[in-house]
């Protein structure tokens, strides 16, 4: 009728109970520890805030490179050129570029902090991760307030 | 009166027995087994037992172990969904046993019964609750006041008392923090049912120590690590509706903060 536990090879027994299995990171007497700051609120609104941002300007900016005036084919390193001319035009991927990266930083930091397990596993994929951002920021930065339409 | 005694045919009792008889039905209750004093791997085994689909599948599970496998262990007290001992994962949701009613469980298949998840199994269906209840003490559940004490029962009129009547409902049943992927993942968190306890005092007109629980819950392992997937939500056996809860208290942040 039913199927019984028969594996008693490693010899538990009353006086021998296997060994408790604890889930990761369990809460212990210690922790969690408080840091007392606000960080994590401000974290949090700044998702949800520069969300909003984003669908604006990122739906924009696809609308304007794939589909107005005859779509992904004009553009060109001239096209965009003309672009960058404009101090508005600037700002717009100035915002874009690092609301989109802190935005996309602060979700993977979060799902880093959901999924490692190891306090050093958490620490070096999130080193690694805001190295990456700060790379990927100050060289937009700086390619979008030093670009010069005249190379040759 | 003894016109209706002259047809002939079976009394009342044995209609009643054949009737009962013909209600039940078999099932196949497939339940997760652990004993640290046999093995240290947890296995399914099945039992099928003969019973009316209109019990719940804590009357299955007292059949199985008065009359099948005394073995078998599980927690309840009151049985009747107020005390929240028995919540289990019952067909891969969190339930309280005494609650479900098999026929709504589609009892032609393996109905698997497995402990609530997130923490440590010690026996079958039983968990270590400890690390639960350290959360639910860490965001201190009692009343806070200042003052003297005053000489009549603290009032509170009927809207203030609206306010925070769907957290009171809480049995700290745990179907809901062992519900939540962020609890399986980091025990850390503070869980649901923690913050909806926070949520009771918080709210509550007469209560003083708002401040504090929110201190406590804006921490790295608080409110901010809801990611609103609403499983604790469909958990509750009470029909709390805990994320709301713990989206109020963000607020309730946010609002005091900025």
């Amino acid at each position: 009728m039913s199927t019984l536990i028969t594996d008693d090879t490693q010899g538990f027994g009353p006086d021998n109970p296997a060994p408790r299995i604890d889930p990761p990171r369990a809460r212990t007497r210690r922790s969690p520890r408080a840091t007392r700051t606000n960080y994590e609120m401000y974290a949090w609104v700044f998702m949800r805030l520069s969300g909003i941002l984003l669908v604006v300007l990122v739906l924009g900016h696809l609308l304007i490179q794939l589909v107005l005036d005859g779509g992904v084919s004009k553009v060109s390193f001239a096209f965009v050129a003309g672009r960058w001319a404009s101090p508005f035009w600037q700002v717009w991927d100035l915002l874009m570029l690092w609301l989109a990266m802190l935005h996309g930083t602060t979700g993977l930091r979060t799902i880093i902090n959901d999924y490692a397990q190891r306090d050093g596993t958490r620490f070096w994929l999130k080193m690694l991760l805001y190295t990456a951002a700060a790379f990927t920021i100050v060289l937009g930065t700086l390619v979008i307030f030093t670009f010069d339409p005249n190379i040759r | 009166m003894s016109s209706t005694l002259t047809k002939p045919g079976p009394g009342p009792e044995a209609a009643a027995g054949t009737s009962a008889a013909a209600h039940k039905i078999t099932a196949t209750f497939r339940i997760r087994r652990y004993d640290p004093e046999v093995s240290d791997k947890a296995v399914w085994q099945d039992f099928t037992i003969e019973i009316d689909p209109k019990e719940r599948v804590l009357d299955a599970l007292h059949q199985i172990k008065w009359d099948v496998d005394g073995t078998l262990t599980f927690r309840r007290s009151c049985a009747h969904g107020i005390c929240g001992s028995d919540a289990m994962r019952i067909n891969g949701r969190n339930r309280l046993a005494c609650k479900t009613l098999i026929k709504d469980l589609s009892p032609e298949k393996p109905i698997t019964v497995e402990p609530i998840k997130g923490m440590t199994v010690l026996k079958d269906l039983i968990v270590d609750m400890e690390p639960f209840f350290q959360a639910y003490r860490d965001v201190m559940p009692f009343l806070i006041t200042t003052g003297n004490e005053p000489t009549r029962e603290r009032r509170q009129s009927a809207a203030d008392r609206e306010r925070f009547d769907d957290t009171t409902k809480c049995i700290l049943c745990a179907a809901c923090t062992s519900s939540c992927p962020v609890f399986w993942n980091d025990g850390q968190y503070f869980g649901p049912a923690a913050i909806v306890n926070a949520h009771r005092f918080i709210f509550d007109s007469r209560d003083e120590g708002g401040e504090q629980r929110l201190e406590i819950l804006n921490d790295k392992d608080g409110v901010w690590r809801c990611r609103t997937t609403f499983n604790c939500t469909d958990a509750c056996p009470r029909g709390i509706e805990v994320t709301k809860a713990i989206q109020e208290v963000k607020k309730a942040l946010i609002t005091r903060r900025f």
